[in-house]
């Protein structure tokens, strides 16, 4: 719990209005610390905003209590007799106009600055999808999905909350502190919003559809959000993690990248025995199908079909390794073929027909798979 | 029954059920709207109680994360479409008539079937709760192309919406004939009171965006049923054209839940005051501009879908100018305050607490408008304080303040008013208490719509969820005091407030069954 | 306002009626029924025809009751007013109901498609224009030409838009024969209207589930023809009543309000012309 990112810079103003937090720390009473030049000009924007806005109610509440303590039947007061007053009507017309105007300059500037994804010098594709994200560095073969990172066992309340909870993921997005990243967004079934406040940046994943965005961020560190658009079961569980490092640094994870990557081709272009292959699929199981059918294999009832006894399972292969390539539209099973590489294809599909109460006893090749993907 | 023709011959009814099932009176008609509000208004915040007790703690206790969606989705679907509206058109129905001298509504058998569809929609959405998958989970804004994922209840929600769009149009075409037919002579539109002002542009708003509503929701059921590609990229559709359809309905709807409430603010506070409303002529003017602006600002709800930077500046500009015509409102019932003779009784107070608290909620909505702020806040507790500032603290307290105003007159007794003063003060402070934590919630970045966050959120979602409990605790003692009241109590006196000017407090209470059947005469 | 002072005789209030409720218990029938059609239930469509139905025996009572009170000089005066300005209203919401649809089409093309095709990442290929099924339905189609039935139709609706008029100027003379006339003609170039529209749905290349194109068209469309389907209904009824020789030249707002709603679905047809079929 401590680990809050707090900001003591809690605009008096709220205050004001009459509840203010209690003064202890653990209370963030107001935008994150921004890490980008963007994030800077939202919070200060935010911080004038709520100034006038305060003031404004000063000016207005304050005559209307002293008027309800005054002017009390009670106490004797008389009504007056009044019902209008063109000039001040004017007057409470023009100035709102006024400081309006005053707002949206600033505002405006802002919008612009934020809008302009030109001259990037890094682009990352973001595909969301129910629940995770994918992020392509375009112009590279690097490509991996960022999932999350808490253990069942803590959202349950079987084991102690970690520091990050629900903010942690398997795989950061890496981008090199100082340059500017532009990201491109789209999404395969729902909506979904890519989101870290830190940044000021929150962009809709639109499925068919592409959007950008961008940032620049300066200080190396983690930088943490989640998901912002309500994409069904799991939406709470969906973070997005930024590790910004330093150029260099940058540069040489790209290269690990690069190198796993060739490897795991490799490793596609041969077969494998059975129990191998069951084995490495209860891994890509953990990671990329328990959250939806569960690691028992029972799904979840209404909502995700159990697997574990399900007739297409164990049935012909055929159509088997045809919904987890292809997915089915419409609903939340996605394809795979993208995502997956041959083997881990292979490996999945060889341990569902295995696991639990699945008895098949046969399993599927890499280069079976990579026939089927044309 | 309907054979017998003579005019007059009626004013004997049946009683018992049938009397409820074919009444043609505004009065009846206008008690079933309230109660019918009233209990969706309980039944929708029990289930916003179950969201507060999840979100005591950080983890999942009590419900699934599908559950808790459908909570949330419910919660607010039926606040709106079940609580607000009905509440609002219940009061139309009573005090329009009443107010311009009219013998009743325009059409009244129309009338009575604009409510009688209410429980067939109410029907189908409680039975959505039974079905296999479960009811509505996808949001009250039902956005695709999470929405094609749900269920058969997703079929009945739809189906349900329709229902609830018919029956509010054919009572808002009814209130606007009222108003522009049946007012008694001598009745000029600008000497109405401003009660039936807020709701001629309300019917209006109503007329004009329901169907639009209607349209979106029925691409929706084509989409899901029948092929057609409105949503869908793949055919050449866009989820995003959906949220542009339904904020062209969304947002003047939020007007339609607030321009009444005005309207009962400003019944209020002049009789309390014991002084005229300031500035009726500028009120009136202020109504119709905020509602022909809340048609052009609706994409503001959208500002996070990544719309061209020249539709984002468009869609801020026009947001912001309605602070404008709001303000005038804001400042006129101040201006009507000063100098006053001012007494408490709990209809007054509730009043205040919506001028004040009213305008936080306004504050916030601007602070949103902003499309940078908006950048951050979208989609957080942030946008939930907003709105339950305006919804709660102005629709909802409005409506609350409303019935302890017009009660004495409908039941002809007045409700305990030491009683009264206590369910004022529990729900302003626990109202508060539960709500203005979730500025700061959404600030620091808590998404709205999850049932578990991370830890750092824990401590405002404590404070929250208490004040929600003894916000939910001091509804149950409003149910007891208007259920004592209808039952019996001090008398109340043909003109209950002695600051009291429109033309309900000339008639006994409670009014005769017909009132004005010859109109008054209005000088 | 002023006109009504001398008010005795006040506002007409019917007595209690059962046929709203009749209606709500129709409508809840043609819901669920619809539901459980959807959910593949066969008691479904038969749940439905039970709601259409009691939807018709309401309506038939409801609308005789108004017809007696009407020629029992109820409605009148005051009440004649509220009608009129009911039926504007309702009109009113209809538009509305249509922009939604038009609001759609309108969109799609301007917005929607033209992003498509700029979404190289995720539609390599894809050109845009209008019409278009998407970028994801390959199978080519032909759209409807606008220069043959359509047009063909437009001349039809137009005419009976103008028979109408000349229906209502036959009541204003007192001239019976030509209110009939002009009734007759107007539901007989409807009914080949409709005909027409039916025909070329069985002729059209593409159908409902042809992308925007195919949706856009069949919806607005189609929600026309029910429309125009409603008003030949109308206007049977009020044929009907000339025949029993109700209105005279003082008092037919039933007359009237069916001519507001027959132009109404007129002028829907020319705007759908000019967008879904033209341009
Ligand atoms: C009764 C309902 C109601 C009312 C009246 C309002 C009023 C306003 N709303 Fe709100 N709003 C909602 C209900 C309402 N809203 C709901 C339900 C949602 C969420 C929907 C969902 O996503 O589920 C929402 C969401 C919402 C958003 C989208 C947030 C997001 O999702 O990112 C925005 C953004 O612009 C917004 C803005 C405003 C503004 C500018 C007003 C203005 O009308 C406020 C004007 C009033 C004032 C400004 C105060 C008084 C004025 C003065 C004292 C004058 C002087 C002031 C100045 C010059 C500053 N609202
Ligand atoms: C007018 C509308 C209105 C009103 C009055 C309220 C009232 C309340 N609302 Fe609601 N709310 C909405 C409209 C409204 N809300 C909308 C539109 C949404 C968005 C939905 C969406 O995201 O799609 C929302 C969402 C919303 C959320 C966010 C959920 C999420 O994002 O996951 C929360 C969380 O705290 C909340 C809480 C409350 C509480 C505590 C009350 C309290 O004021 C309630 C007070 C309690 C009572 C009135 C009940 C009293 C009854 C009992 C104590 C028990 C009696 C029991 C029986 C009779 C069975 N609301
Ligand atoms: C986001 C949720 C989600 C994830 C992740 C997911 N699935 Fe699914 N899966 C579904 C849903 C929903 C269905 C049911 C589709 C339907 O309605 O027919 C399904 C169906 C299936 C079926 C068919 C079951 C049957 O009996 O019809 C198989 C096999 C399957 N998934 C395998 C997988 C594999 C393998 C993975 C991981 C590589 C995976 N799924 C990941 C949601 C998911
Ligand atoms: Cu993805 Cu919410
Ligand atoms: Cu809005």
């Amino acid at each position: 719990m401590d680990m809050h990112r707090r900001s003591l810079s809690a605009p008096a103003g709220l205050a004001g209005l009459g509840l203010a937090g209690p003064a202890g720390a653990e209370f963030a009473l107001n935008l994150p610390p921004p890490a980008t030049e963007i994030a800077q000009r939202i919070h200060d924007l935010h911080t004038l905003i709520l100034w006038i806005c305060f003031g404004i109610f000063l000016v207005v509440f304050v005559p209307m209590f002293y008027a309800l303590w005054r002017h009390r039947k009670s106490r004797g007061h008389a009504a007056h007799d009044f019902h209008e007053n063109p000039r001040l009507e004017v007057a409470w017309t023009v100035v709102p106009v006024l400081i309006l105007i005053g707002m949206a300059v600033p505002s405006t500037s802002v919008v612009l600055a934020m809008k302009d994804t030109g001259a990037s010098e890094l682009t990352v594709k973001v595909t969301a999808r129910q629940w995770k994200w994918e992020y392509e560095y375009l112009g590279t073969e690097v490509r991996f999905a960022s999932n999350l990172a808490t253990p069942q066992a803590q959202i349950e309340n079987r084991e102690a909350k970690g520091e990050h909870y629900l903010l942690e993921v398997d795989r950061p997005l890496v981008v090199p502190t100082g340059s500017k990243i532009r990201l491109v967004l789209t999404a395969e079934d729902v909506i979904h919003a890519w989101w870290v406040p830190a940044f000021g940046v929150k962009q809709d994943a639109i499925p068919g559809f592409v959007r950008d965005a961008w940032f620049r961020v300066d200080a190396p560190g983690t930088y943490r959000g989640q998901c912002a658009e309500l994409c069904g079961v799991n939406h709470a569980f969906m973070p997005v993690v930024v590790e910004a490092v330093p150029p260099e640094r940058f540069a040489a994870w790209l290269d690990e990248q690069k190198t796993a990557r060739a490897a795991v081709q490799a490793a596609s272009a041969r077969d494998y025995p059975l129990a191998e292959l069951v084995e490495r699929g209860k891994a890509v199981y953990a990671a990329h199908c328990a959250a939806c059918h569960q690691e028992s294999g029972k799904g979840l009832p209404g909502a995700f079909p159990a697997l574990d006894g399900s007739p297409l399972v164990k049935g012909p292969l055929a159509a088997h390794l045809a919904i987890v390539l292809d997915g089915k539209p419409g609903t939340a099973m996605q394809a795979f073929a993208k995502q997956l590489s041959d083997l881990e294809l292979a490996a999945v599909v060889s341990y569902e027909r295995n696991a639990w109460g699945n008895k098949t006893g046969d399993g599927v090749q890499p280069r079976e798979v990579a026939a089927l993907r044309k | 029954m309907d054979a017998t023709l003579a005019p007059h011959a009626h004013d004997e009814h049946p009683s018992g059920l049938a009397r409820w099932l074919t009444t043609t009176n505004h009065k009846d008609i206008g008690t079933l709207y309230l109660w019918f509000s009233l209990a969706m208004f309980m039944f929708a915040g029990a289930l916003a109680m179950v969201i507060r007790a999840e979100l005591f703690q950080p983890g999942l206790q009590l419900v699934d994360p599908m559950q808790f969606n459908r909570l949330t989705s419910m919660h607010g679907l039926l606040m709106i479409f079940g609580a607000i509206m009905p509440a609002f058109v219940g009061f139309a129905n009573w005090q329009v008539p009443l107010m311009i001298g009219a013998p009743d509504m325009a059409f009244p058998r129309l009338n009575n079937w604009s409510f009688w569809l209410l429980p067939v929609a109410g029907a189908l959405l409680l039975a959505s709760f039974f079905v296999p998958g479960g009811a509505l989970a996808a949001g009250w804004t039902m956005y695709p192309p999470l929405f094609m994922q749900g269920g058969i209840a997703y079929d009945m929600t739809i189906l349900a919406v329709h229902v609830l769009g018919l029956s509010s149009i054919m009572g808002a075409i009814n209130i606007i004939t009222t108003i522009l037919n049946l007012r008694a002579p001598g009745m000029t539109l600008m000497k109405m009171p401003l009660f039936v002002w807020t709701w001629l542009i309300t019917a209006y708003l109503l007329v004009a965006v329901m169907p639009v509503l209607a349209a979106v929701i029925t691409m929706l059921l084509t989409d899901r049923h029948f092929g057609t590609h409105f949503f869908n990229a793949a055919g050449g559709g866009d989820p995003v054209m959906f949220q542009h359809i339904f904020w062209f309905f969304g947002h003047p709807e939020v007007y339609i839940m607030i321009l009444p409430a005005f309207g009962i603010v400003s019944t209020i506070i002049p009789t309390f005051a014991r002084k005229k409303l300031f500035g009726y002529t500028s009120m009136v003017y202020a109504v119709s501009s905020i509602a022909l602006l809340s048609f052009i600002v609706w994409a503001h709800h959208m500002f996070t879908t990544g719309m061209p930077v020249a539709g984002q500046l468009f869609f801020m500009y026009a947001t912001m100018l309605i602070a404008i015509p709001t303000g005038v409102k804001v400042f006129n019932w101040v201006a009507t305050i000063w100098r006053g003779s001012l007494s408490f009784e709990t209809p007054m107070l509730f009043a205040v607490a919506v001028v004040c608290l009213f305008t936080v909620g306004g504050f916030s909505g601007l602070v949103l408008a902003l499309v940078p702020v908006d950048i951050q806040l979208q989609d957080t507790y942030y946008v939930v304080a907003h709105f339950h500032y305006v919804l709660f603290s102005g629709a909802a307290m409005s409506i609350i303040g409303g019935v302890y105003y017009w009660l004495p007159k409908w039941t002809g007794h007045r409700y305990d008013e030491r009683l009264g003063q206590w369910h004022f003060w529990l729900t302003t402070i626990a109202f508060n208490v539960t709500f203005f934590p979730m500025h700061f919630l959404g600030l620091a970045g808590m998404p709205r719509r999850i049932p578990d966050y991370a830890l750092q959120f824990a401590d405002f979602n404590q404070i929250a969820s208490l004040g929600g409990f003894v916000l939910g605790a001091a509804q149950l003692l409003f149910v007891y005091i208007v259920v004592k009241c209808v039952r019996g109590g001090e008398p109340a006196g043909d003109k209950t407030w002695d600051g009291a000017d429109t033309l309900e407090w000339t008639l006994p209470s409670p009014p005769p069954y017909h009132s004005f059947t010859t109109p008054p005469k209005i000088d | 306002m002023s006109e009504h002072a001398h008010a005795t005789t006040s506002y007409y209030v019917p007595p209690p009626s059962r046929w709203p409720i009749v209606g709500s218990c129709a409508l809840l029938a043609i819901a669920s029924g619809f539901v459980l059609l959807l959910a593949k239930v066969a008691a479904g469509p038969w749940l439905m025809a039970l709601g259409a139905a009691i939807l018709v025996y309401m309506l038939v009572g409801w609308f005789g009751s108004v017809i007696r009170e009407n020629q029992a000089g109820l409605l009148e005066g005051q009440v004649d007013v509220s009608y009129r300005w009911g039926m504007v209203w309702f009109i009113f919401s209809e538009v509305m109901f249509f922009a939604g649809f038009f609001g759609a089409l309108f969109y799609a093309r301007n917005f929607a498609v033209p992003a498509l095709a700029d979404a190289e990442l995720v539609w390599p290929g894809y050109a845009g224009g209008w019409p278009t099924a998407g970028p994801g339905i390959a199978d080519a189609f032909t759209p409807m030409a606008a220069w043959g039935i359509p047009a063909l139709n437009t001349l039809l609706l137009l005419s009976s838009g103008a028979t109408v008029t000349w229906a209502h100027w036959g009541l204003q003379k007192g001239d019976r024969r030509q209110v009939k006339l002009g009734l007759l003609f107007t539901i007989g170039l409807g009914l080949v209207f409709l005909a027409l529209q039916i025909y070329e749905y069985g002729i059209a290349a593409f159908s409902l589930k042809t992308g925007i194109y195919g949706a856009t068209f069949y919806l607005l469309t189609g929600f026309h023809g029910l429309h125009v389907t409603l008003g030949i209904v109308m206007l049977a009824v009020i044929a009907g009543r000339v025949f029993a020789g109700h209105f005279d030249a003082a008092r037919h707002f039933g007359f009237a309000a069916v001519s507001w709603y027959w132009h109404f679905v007129d002028v829907v047809w020319l705007i759908l012309f000019v967008f879904v079929y033209w341009l």
